[in-house]
């Protein structure tokens, strides 16, 4: 079987299965929206401040959501030993790893969707620069999110309290992606600026740390 | 190499003494911020010094991935905490120089926002190495390190513009410098490197003497367990 | 003007005693093993 066979065999497994049970889906959607609520109620600005806000919420809210996603990545594959017949198999590993990002960008993107409309209405958004953009950065922000996540839930996999651990590696790391996100969700919502520095940027950022995670995964799976 | 400790002891307070007259006595008031600028004697070499021994960490982290040498690892977690400390200074003398000169406690300009920005992620290696139960923690730590290295000019970038974006004052300033200052500047900062030397060594040696002992504990359970369940 | 002067750097020495005692202690914690050791 192909590296690229097997990474969608195992997607289409993963979406599969969660289509089915719908075990993680509906605790993301549920926390995603009480995020979006309690922002609302945390931050009531007015229309033209919102929008020089607004980025910064809504990728806070979808950060926080895309944890609780990223949180559960390897727990199937714990409960069932499956990380041990990679180890042993010569199967490549990045095909493994490259099907739970592709799986968590899926489920993060799945999230954002449903939350913006909230978010429009609740902050009464419209882009006042060019809004075609928007999709762009989103995709490109949220797979710089799911691409460091889904490698240090990897890491983070013998760790005492787990759950905190996936968090307190990715944010520090991801902090010149998020400054990226915001900006240019900012720019395009304002209009007041070209965001194309930041799309720059991001695209690098992901890049850069999809290269990365794919030369050190096979290390980290033999490490646990 | 046992006898170079106590010397380079010797030097380093020396050279800090020296370093601490030339701060507050040789080097000339500033003029425009008084005396209270001379905590830049103390705030920049520790910066330097950080970044210094957070390379430092990356080397070794990047020589134990490609040879597993236990020593490399032992340097890599010696020098992320001394370089965390020294860190941890710089964060604390930035916003007790920035209030009573421009009345603020932080602005998010690039150079105190960068450092912030490390201090982060080298905690943040320190948790992993803490929390870590696996056996193979150094090989995990050490590619976070590489991650948080390769993070490292893209934080740069990522502030630099927004800053450009968003101009706000600058905590240092810029400019040139007179020769008397740069001179209590570079003392103490050959103080510092040669502070940290120390510090870290004795922080290596630390690790090295803590395994040793794990290893021989270890050891000694084995041959323990071995002798009794014999006798059964 | 000058307090802040001093209180910076006394900060910066009292961070790295800190530390230094910080080792001290685990010096000293390591060393209470080894003699366990040794009795054995």
């Amino acid at each position: 079987m192909s590296a690229a066979s097997l990474t969608l065999a195992t997607l289409a497994k993963d979406l599969r299965l969660e289509w089915r049970s719908k075990d993680a889906i509906n605790a993301m959607l549920f926390f995603a929206l009480l995020v979006v609520v309690i922002f609302s109620f945390s931050f009531d600005p007015t229309a033209e401040e919102s929008r020089h806000i607004a980025g910064g919420l809504v990728w806070v809210a979808f950060l926080f959501a895309a944890v609780v996603a990223l949180n559960q990545t390897w727990a199937r594959e714990l409960r069932n030993q499956v990380l041990d017949a990679y180890r042993v198999s010569p199967a490549p590993a990045n095909a493994l790893f490259l099907a739970k990002v592709l799986g968590n960008f899926v489920f993060v993107s799945v999230l954002e969707a449903l939350m913006t409309p909230l978010f429009v209405v609740f902050y009464n958004l419209r882009a006042l620069g060019p809004a075609y953009q928007l999709p762009i950065v989103a995709a490109l922000g949220t797979w710089a999110l799911v691409v460091n996540g889904t490698f240090f839930a990897a890491m983070s996999l013998r760790t005492r309290s787990r759950e905190i651990m996936l968090p307190l590696l990715l944010f520090p790391i991801s902090i010149p992606a998020l400054v990226a996100m915001v900006e240019a969700t900012n720019s395009i919502l304002t209009g007041e600026y070209s965001a194309r520095f930041w799309v720059v940027l991001l695209a690098a950022y992901d890049v850069l740390f999809t290269m990365a995670s794919l030369f050190l995964f096979e290390t980290v799976l033999h490490a646990e | 190499m046992k006898r170079a400790f106590p010397v380079l002891a010797i030097v380093t307070a020396v050279l800090l003494s020296w370093g601490l007259y030339q701060a507050l006595v040789v080097a000339p008031t500033e003029q425009t911020m008084g005396d209270v600028q001379r905590i830049f004697y103390y705030h920049v070499p520790s910066a330097w010094t950080a970044f210094v021994l957070f390379f430092v960490n990356l080397i070794a982290s990047i020589i134990y991935l490609a040879s597993r040498n236990a020593k490399a690892d032992a340097l890599a977690v010696a020098a992320a905490e001394v370089g965390v400390v020294f860190c941890t200074v710089v964060l604390v003398t930035g916003p007790i120089w920035a209030r009573p000169v421009w009345g603020i406690w932080w602005t998010w300009d690039l150079r105190l926002t960068l450092t912030l920005v490390l201090w982060l992620i080298y905690v943040s290696y320190l948790m992993l190495r803490r929390f870590s139960t696996s056996g193979q923690t150094p090989l995990i730590a050490a590619v976070l390190a590489v991650f948080g290295a390769l993070d490292v000019p893209l934080v740069y970038f990522s502030i630099w513009f927004f800053r450009t974006q968003h101009p706000q004052p600058v905590i240092g300033g810029g400019g040139s410098i007179d020769p008397r200052m740069l001179h209590a500047l570079l003392i103490n900062w050959l103080a510092f490197s040669c502070f940290a030397t120390l510090v870290c060594w004795s922080r290596y040696r630390l690790e090295i003497l803590r395994r040793e002992i794990d290893e021989t504990q270890a050891l000694e359970a084995l041959l323990e367990g071995g002798v009794s369940g014999g006798r059964r | 003007m000058n307090a802040y002067l001093y209180s910076a750097y006394a900060a910066t020495w009292i961070i790295h005693i800190f530390y230094l005692g910080v080792l001290a202690r685990r010096y000293a914690r390591l060393r209470k093993e080894i003699e366990e050791l040794k009795r054995k």
